[in-house]
């Protein structure tokens, strides 16, 4: 008889053992060593076998004594799943590992637009599915250790203490091994190791206990195959309802349960390990599930009527005596249960600390103003977890209390099972199909949950929930509604009729949902990185590409690059290649250079947009898409330059325009000017002409005529050379190509040779009043212009004064660094009307007595502005008056 | 035939060069150098020619004939424009304005003495047509 103390013993030096290799475990790890050994394929395929729990350990024998060979079909999902689905596995696995994935709740969040609400609602989900099952855990090995109790009467047997402490020390083990590091990529080796000694420790265990019955007691195959024969097992009939209905249920489960999720995908060191895992796993099961059969068969012959064929494995050999045997059963019992409990409640801790502790908590924090410093949150998101794993384990615990843990093990399973496949919809959806949207996934999983709870969940668990009275004839008498024979299908069984019923409507839900609804653009993307995942995440950082898309790479660099530029590329990539035709092989490396040659033209985000839009199928991460939005920010800015510029270019236009007026006014002017010049030279030219004519036509002119008539010809010859003289003059001053001679010189000295020049053979008297002190200032600029200025102005005086005694009054008065120097005459002064005409050309007040062509004034002004003075008329003078203004130094690099 | 001609120029060399040839033909002639009282001049005089210069003080030739054609008496007047302003819109706009004849400076002597003979005969012929008619 195995004592209770040493079974306490053996538990203990089990865990510890336990504790120790995940502790090696996690050292190893941390100092990188051991990697080849633990992250073989070895362990990731035991670690895959906490799919078989106590419920498989035990409850598969119950299973078989009560239903036959069905219990294969608990074995038969996963089996097709491995073998026939390992594909699908693998996107899982590579969607998985690209996203970061850390539980199914978060896949289907990220798939669906980073939507919380889904999370949330497969958080909760999983947490309704997988409660029951952990107390059901619980329960396996409060029944095993009550089987060596009930062996050890003489010790007081306390069984809900027991269970109290065995969730305690898996809460330890999960918080201590599950929640060391954040990061969904740094796995839980300490945990994977542990799960998978516990995955040896079982199936030696059931192999043990299974060649025990075999060859110990049934005496050898052939024997044992004739007591199967002719227990009750052998005469079950195969139900092809619940046969399928269970086969796709485990299979569902497989993939959707919340651990599976964290061995296969989450704790995944390397997706190749899947393509011995499909092989690999099935050999497991196959393994664990052989002896099954014999184990019930013999139970039901040996084992007295009544007794609990869930617990056979165990009770079998001790009631042969073979307490070792009992032992290493009871161990493989116990590791099946603690490494389901161990991982689900560390996943289900993942799946609500992040969208269920976090988000609340951000938000309360939000609301209160706190900073959410990097560090805060590490700590809140550990404390997080392992309040999560401590509150998964108490909710175990609490409804193992409250259910008493009447109803088989195997029913829980299965209804554990049914309510985690309400999943699958939403997950292979999401993994094979862009269309579904969020708001299909989580339609589909709201009716299919509900179904499940109202057609099984609450019928089936929770007795007292419906009445008999409503199983029977429905809900307010509703018959159509009634639980187990919705729309009024009766006769199938509870599992099937909730399978049939919740997918069906769950799968039609989904579909017609995510067609009707319109996916966010988020989850576009989403559902473009999930569904092309291979296509977009092959090959770290550089691309890869097939023959055919060389050709649209060819049209889309066309439209970037331009026609010859674009084939010249191509043509270089085929020469550097050494290939033949216009198209190079889209090789990595011709890949890379491509989006560099583009990243020229459009950016660089851009740029691997569009070859990713190309050589990966339309799959672009939201990082591109963000650059590319950058890119447009930056482009936008750009072009709020480009508007700036343009709005520069308007202004320029304008100022272009304002000039070309101006020039054609100076056109105009140009025009006038010659209509002036041909007026003025045409003037003296007729008189020259019709004189010469009469000279040398006209006979018997007299001597006085003649004279007179020559004279007239001398003048205008004159006239015409003086108005030459002038033009070329002005034209000189007017283009600035007027040679400055710079010198100094007393104002007196000019103005005396100014007065002298213009009165020199002068008839009349013009007198000239002169302040010969304030004269006697040096000047230093071009004397003979300054002079010319002046001859101007006094010859002027002398022609148009026309007073009886004309007078002449030069003042000199000073300015802030110049000099003016006025001219006063008595006479009329200019009228008003050409006061502001009197400088420009050929602008004559009284033309019959001026013998030059008008353009005197205009070329003093022309002078002053070259030497850096001006020339003005002061009006209000009793007669003509100028103020010629001049700097006493005439620098010449500012008149040029 | 040789009658009254009344000579509106400011340049003086020039009236006098016609004026010259003009008194050679028999022609009675009236310079007058300024524009603003030149209607006045000519209808003072009321001569059987006008030599108009077109550039005057005071008053453009231009003004002056259109103010000449306003005037009944002097509608037939023949008028003989001088200019040395030689483009083509001057000419036009004279002879809308009403010029019998248009003459660019530089001109020869036989030039102005055919013009005013034949301006001179033109106006005698019509005349009578007038009168007959």
């Amino acid at each position: 008889m195995t004592s209770l103390n040493l079974l306490a013993l053996v538990s203990i030096g089990y865990v510890s053992i336990l504790f120790m290799v995940a502790f090696w475990a996690d050292r190893q790890a941390l100092r990188g060593r051991g990697a080849r050994f633990m992250g073989s394929p070895l362990i990731y395929t035991l670690s895959l076998s906490i799919y078989c729990t106590a419920w498989t350990f035990y409850g598969a024998v119950g299973y078989a004594a009560r239903s036959g060979m069905e219990y294969v079909t608990i074995y038969l999902g996963p089996t097709l799943v491995m073998i026939g689905w390992w594909w699908g596995l693998r996107k899982l696995v590579r969607v998985g590992r690209s996203q970061r994935i850390s539980s199914i709740a978060d896949l289907l969040s990220a798939r669906y637009g980073k939507s919380n609400v889904l999370a949330i609602g497969v958080t909760l989900l999983a947490v309704v599915g997988v409660t029951p099952y952990i107390a059901l855990q619980l329960q396996s090995i409060t029944l095993s250790v009550a089987t060596f109790a009930a062996a050890d009467p003489a010790r007081g047997y306390n069984e809900s203490g027991t269970v109290f402490w065995i969730a305690t020390g898996l809460a330890c083990f999960a918080i201590l091994f599950g929640t060391r590091n954040l990061n969904a990529n740094e796995r839980h080796h300490g945990v994977v190791m542990a799960v998978a000694l516990e995955a040896v420790v079982k199936l030696v265990a059931l192999v043990a206990v299974g060649i025990f019955v075999v060859w110990g007691l049934a005496g050898g195959v052939s024997q044992t195959l004739a007591r199967i024969d002719a227990s009750p097992i052998g005469a079950w009939q195969v139900e092809g309802g619940r046969w399928t209905a269970i086969t796709f249920l485990s299979a569902a489960a497989f993939v959707c349960l919340p651990r599976m999720f964290q061995v296969m995908v989450v704790e995944n060191e390397d997706e190749r390990h899947l393509r011995i895992a499909a092989w690999a796993f099935p050999t497991y099961l196959l393994l664990i599930s052989i002896f099954v059969i014999p184990i019930a068969a013999l139970g039901l012959e040996l084992m007295p009527q009544g007794s609990n064929p869930d617990l056979f494995v165990l009770t079998l050999p001790l009631s042969q005596g073979q307490n070792g045997l009992a032992m290493l059963s009871f161990l493989g019992g116990f590791s099946s249960a603690t490494s389901m409990v161990i991982v689900a409640a560390m996943s289900l801790s993942t799946m609500v600390s992040n969208h269920i502790v976090m988000p609340v908590w951000l938000r309360s924090t939000d609301a209160f103003g706190g900073a959410s410093v990097s560090g805060d949150v590490r700590s809140v998101v550990l404390f997080a977890r392992r309040f999560s794993i401590a509150a998964i384990m108490g909710l175990g615990y609490a409804y193992y209390q409250i259910s008493g843990g009447g109803a088989a093990l195997a029913a829980i399973g299965l209804i554990s099972f049914s309510g985690i496949s309400q999943i699958l919809p939403a997950l292979v959806g999401g993994l094979f199909w862009r269309g579904a949207t969020r708001a299909g996934a989580l339609a589909g999983l709201f009716v299919g949950f509900g179904l499940w709870g109202y057609t099984l969940l609450l019928p089936e668990v929770a007795g007292g929930v419906f009445s008999a009275e409503t199983l029977r004839a429905g809900p307010f008498g509703l018959s159509w509604l009634r639980p187990q024979a919705l729309f009024g299908i009766e006769g199938l069984d509870p599992i099937v009729h909730c399978v049939l019923w919740s997918m069906t409507l769950n799968v039609v839900v989904f579909c017609v949902v995510s067609v009707l609804s319109f996916p966010s653009p988020m989850e576009r993307l989403q559902g473009a990185q999930f569904v092309h995942v291979f296509d977009h995440s092959a090959g770290p950082g550089g691309w890869t590409g097939s023959v055919a898309q060389s050709e649209d790479l060819m049209i889309m660099s066309q439209r970037i690059l331009g026609p010859e530029d674009a084939q010249a590329f191509f043509q270089a990539a085929v020469d550097r290649q050494g290939g033949q035709g216009p198209l190079p092989e889209p090789t990595p490396a011709f890949l890379e250079q491509l989006e560099r040659e583009l990243s020229a033209s459009i950016g660089a985000a851009a740029a691997h947009a569009m070859i990713g839009q190309i050589v990966s199928g339309a799959a672009v991460s939201v990082e591109d898409l963000l650059a590319v939005a950058d890119e447009s920010a930056q482009l936008l800015e750009y072009s709020s330059r480009l508007e700036a510029q343009s709005l520069e270019l308007s202004t320029t236009a304008r100022k272009l325009r304002e000039t070309n007026q101006k020039l054609t006014r100076l056109s105009e002017q140009k025009d006038a000017f010659l209509s002036q010049v041909s007026h003025e030279l045409r003037t003296p030219m007729t008189s020259v002409r019709a004189f010469s004519e009469i000279l040398r036509d006209e006979q018997g002119l007299s001597l006085a005529e003649q004279h007179k008539y020559a004279s007239i010809i001398h003048d205008e010859a004159l006239r015409l050379t003086r108005l030459l003289n002038d033009l070329l003059d002005l034209s000189v001053l007017e283009s600035g190509e007027v040679t400055l001679n710079v010198s100094r010189r007393q104002l007196s000295d000019v103005l005396d040779h100014a007065v002298a020049s213009a009165l020199a053979g002068a008839e009349g008297a013009l007198r000239v009043h002169r302040d010969h002190r304030a004269e006697a200032v040096e000047l230093e600029t071009d004397v003979d212009r300054l002079s010319q200025v002046f001859i101007n102005l006094i010859a002027n005086a002398q022609k148009y004064c026309v007073a009886p005694d004309p007078e002449l009054r030069i003042d000199v008065t000073f300015g802030k660094q110049v000099v003016h120097i006025d001219l006063y005459d008595n006479g009329e002064g200019v009228p008003v009307d050409f006061q502001e005409v009197i400088f420009e050309k050929f602008s004559r007040v009284t033309p019959e007595r001026a013998g030059g062509a008008g353009l005197g004034l205009a070329i003093c002004r022309e002078i002053m502005r070259r030497l850096g003075g001006d020339i003005s008329y002061l009006p209000g003078q009793n007669g003509a008056a100028f103020r010629v203004t001049l700097p006493f130094h005439t620098k010449i690099e500012e008149i040029l | 035939m040789a009658g009254r001609v009344v000579l509106i120029e400011d340049e003086a060399n020039i009236a006098e060069a016609i004026r010259f040839l003009l008194s050679r033909e028999g022609w009675q002639v009236d310079v007058h150098a300024d524009g603003s009282d030149a209607l006045a001049v000519i209808e003072a005089a009321a001569p059987d020619l006008v030599i108009l210069d077109l550039m005057l003080p005071g008053k453009s030739g231009m003004e002056i004939i259109r103010e000449i054609r306003e005037m009944d008496a002097l509608a037939h007047l023949p008028v003989l424009m001088l200019t040395a302003r030689g483009q083509v819109k001057d000419r036009e706009m004279a002879e809308r304005a009403g010029v019998t004849r248009f003459m660019t400076k530089p001109f020869s002597n036989a030039e102005v003495l055919t013009a005013v003979r034949d301006l001179n005969a033109q106006a005698l012929q019509s005349a009578r047509v007038r009168d007959a008619g």
